[in-house]
């Protein structure tokens, strides 16, 4: 499954569009049937070219699931299960997920996993998993840890049983998916991570941050004990040099060599390419960038 | 984006407002029974920050502005602090305005953007606003407006959430986009590059409510810790002192939005290269907008007695220039003299 996103291309010289057309995000949808484009902005979701106004102030969090269904999240906690045609425009509301209290920051899907294959996140940091099918089902709920104030949930990601979160109090954090029991817990960033992303079959985790550092991470499963490993791995500064803030948000290529990885500073789409261990120099794609470019969750305002 | 980002926008840009013109003030103020007629006096400077502070802090306009909304356009927003920098005897040219609103900006977005918490950009408020309380200590009138809007603050932010606070840092955030104006204050003490990018510590406490980075913990299923592994970074982080006070009164901390200019320092925006920056941003569009236009007329009507009152009778209104010129900005520093020189220019009869 490929996760980008596609920006639409800036013409020279024109100026940033104007706030109140801000998107939110941009995902491509794999379906065994089709792929779909879902956007989302202040105005409402947009799957490829049918356009369901906002149930709420925004939608924030895309993901495919369950083969057939498009799960979006809403401002006001929910989450829509759209139900995809093999063909046609006939695109409905399956189900709608009422969980959380709080905005939704992400969602994230394994496909192909059985129990356990979608994660939903929040602004107050639970943790929703849910078996997707006809009827999706709630597994676990991870609530909010009580000790740590404030925290609230830009990135999750699923992989091996295993769902692994990025904080705003720079803490990754990962749980057993089917007891919600914490596996490991990395003091990660300085800062807020606002990006998350794992290539399942490496089990290579990556993380960005406002400390202005990407982080690469290798998970691993014990096969005795089941026990999580996490070990650091590369690191660098995740942004150009004299740059500003870096990238907003991150992939890790799905060809899984583990070796590319994508970000937009400022105003351009940046290559970051990770070598075995260590991460190289950065490379500037250019103004348009012609592969793919992770959407931006935020604006990038360095 | 968020609805309740206006406020804090408008609050801190204030306060910026009033440290620059209070800092101004005070440098060219004279003994009251020296001064001449055109020249500044501590009650002058007394008066004119207490008009500026009493018309930004009026209630009609204060329950508007609290009201979710988007944040108004720059144009909108410019034209505000326009008419809150001429609510009293003191007037500035184009050059001056231009100057003040450059420097109020880039300070503000300096703080939102080195906030450690979305959470603090409140203890940056707060900061401006116990400023300000301390301007108008010896007014228990406007004293009194500004403690209102205080304990406003702090019903309708104190239970936001960090993801919402996290939106509202966004939201202003991208207002500032694409502003890189360089100020020497910054350039000086090396918070801004060349470039007009500001830059990211990677040292010092971590916010409040963040671990060190550094540790692994792992556990079994039982919730035991098994393992622990430890990693170096880059950055020389220590843990955080203690949280910020977000009660009317208390010790916020956070140094972020005090007053840098109250150490008697050279403050002044780099004229050179930075005509590109004005030009770029500066102008969104030429034609008018007949929405805008309307945005600005209701302003006007909410900011209450803004129609500038003509100077008349024994009342002359003080004309101020703030900022040196092009020229003598040049001339200053190929001297060394890198003050600033205000100019008093009286309204004569007639013009």
């Amino acid at each position: 499954r490929r996760r980008c996103g596609r920006c639409p291309p800036a013409e020279p010289g024109r100026p940033p569009a104007p706030p109140s057309c801000v998107s939110f995000q941009a995902a491509w949808c794999v379906l065994p049937a089709r792929v779909l484009l879902v956007l989302t902005s202040q105005k409402g979701i947009q799957v490829s070219s049918w356009f369901l106004p906002a149930q709420a102030v925004f939608a924030r969090g895309i993901a495919a699931a369950g083969e057939r269904f498009i799960c979006v999240g809403t401002s006001s906690g929910t989450v829509l299960v759209f139900d995809i045609p093999h063909k046609g425009t006939n695109v409905t509301v399956s189900e709608v997920l009422e969980e959380h209290r709080d905005a939704i920051t992400d969602i994230a899907a394994e496909l192909g996993q059985g129990a356990g294959d979608l994660v939903t996140a929040d602004d107050a940091g639970t943790l929703c998993i849910w078996s997707s099918g006809e009827e999706f089902t709630l597994l676990n709920k991870i609530p909010v840890v009580p000790n740590i104030p404030g925290r609230t949930l830009p990135g999750s990601r699923l992989w091996n049983g295993v769902v692994a979160a990025g904080y705003g109090n720079g803490q990754i954090r990962l749980y057993e998916a089917a007891t919600g029991v914490l596996r490991a817990e990395v003091n990660a960033h300085a800062r807020w991570i606002y990006a998350l992303d794992l290539a399942p079959l490496t089990g290579k985790l990556l993380s960005g941050a406002e400390d202005s550092f990407v982080h690469v991470w290798k998970l691993s499963r014990n096969p005795d004990t089941d026990d999580v490993e996490v070990s650091p791995e590369a690191r660098t500064l995740g942004r150009e040099p004299g740059a500003g803030v870096g990238p907003c948000e991150l992939s890790l290529a799905r060809w899984d060599r583990g070796s590319v990885l994508l970000g937009r500073t400022a105003s351009r789409g940046v290559l970051l390419p990770l070598g075995g261990c260590g991460a190289e120099r950065w490379k500037p794609s250019g103004p348009s960038p012609s592969c793919c470019v992770g959407a931006q969750r935020s604006s990038p305002w360095a | 984006m968020s609805g309740r980002a206006l406020p804090l926008l408008f609050l801190n840009l204030g306060g910026e407002m009033l440290y620059i013109l209070d800092q101004r003030l005070r440098a060219q103020s004279i003994p009251g029974e020296k001064a001449r007629k055109d020249e500044w006096t501590d009650v002058d400077r007394k008066r004119v920050m207490n008009d500026i502070i009493t018309t930004m802090f009026n209630k009609k306009f204060m329950e508007e502005l609290f009201k979710p909304q988007e944040l108004y356009s720059k144009k909108a927003l410019r034209t505000v602090y326009d008419r809150l920098a001429h609510a009293s005897i003191m007037r500035l040219n184009q050059a001056s305005m231009d100057k003040l609103y450059d420097l109020m900006t880039m300070a503000f977005k300096y703080q939102v953007l080195l906030c450690p918490r979305p959470k603090d950009i409140l203890l940056v408020t707060f900061n401006h606003l116990d400023a300000i309380k301390d301007f108008i200590r010896d007014s228990p009138g406007i004293l009194n407006q500004v403690d209102e809007t205080f304990r406003q603050l702090i019903e309708v932010y104190g239970c936001l959430s960090a993801g919402e606070f996290q939106l509202i840092r966004q939201t202003l955030l991208l207002f500032f986009q694409d502003m890189h104006i360089r100020v020497s204050i910054f350039l000086k003490d090396k918070v801004q590059n060349s470039n007009g990018r500001f830059v990211l510590p990677i040292s010092g406490p971590v916010p409040w409510g963040t671990e060190v980075p550094g540790l692994i913990r792992m556990y079994n299923r039982n919730g035991d810790e098994v393992k622990r592994t430890e990693f170096t970074t880059d950055g020389n982080y220590i843990p955080p002192q203690r949280e910020g006070s977000f009660d009317l009164y208390g010790d916020r901390v956070l140094k972020l939005g005090t007053n840098m200019y109250s150490v008697s320092r050279p403050v002044e925006t780099h004229m050179s290269g930075s005509s590109k920056n004005l030009a770029s941003h500066a102008k969104e569009n030429v034609a008018p907008n007949p929405i805008a236009k309307e945005e600005l007329n209701f302003l006007a009507r909410l900011l209450g007695g803004l129609d500038i009152k003509k100077p008349g009778g024994s009342e002359t209104g003080f004309r101020l220039n703030l900022f040196t010129t092009d020229e003598e900005e040049e001339y200053a520093q190929a001297v060394f003299r890198l003050g600033f020189v205000i100019k008093c220019h009286v309204d004569s009869p007639g013009d």
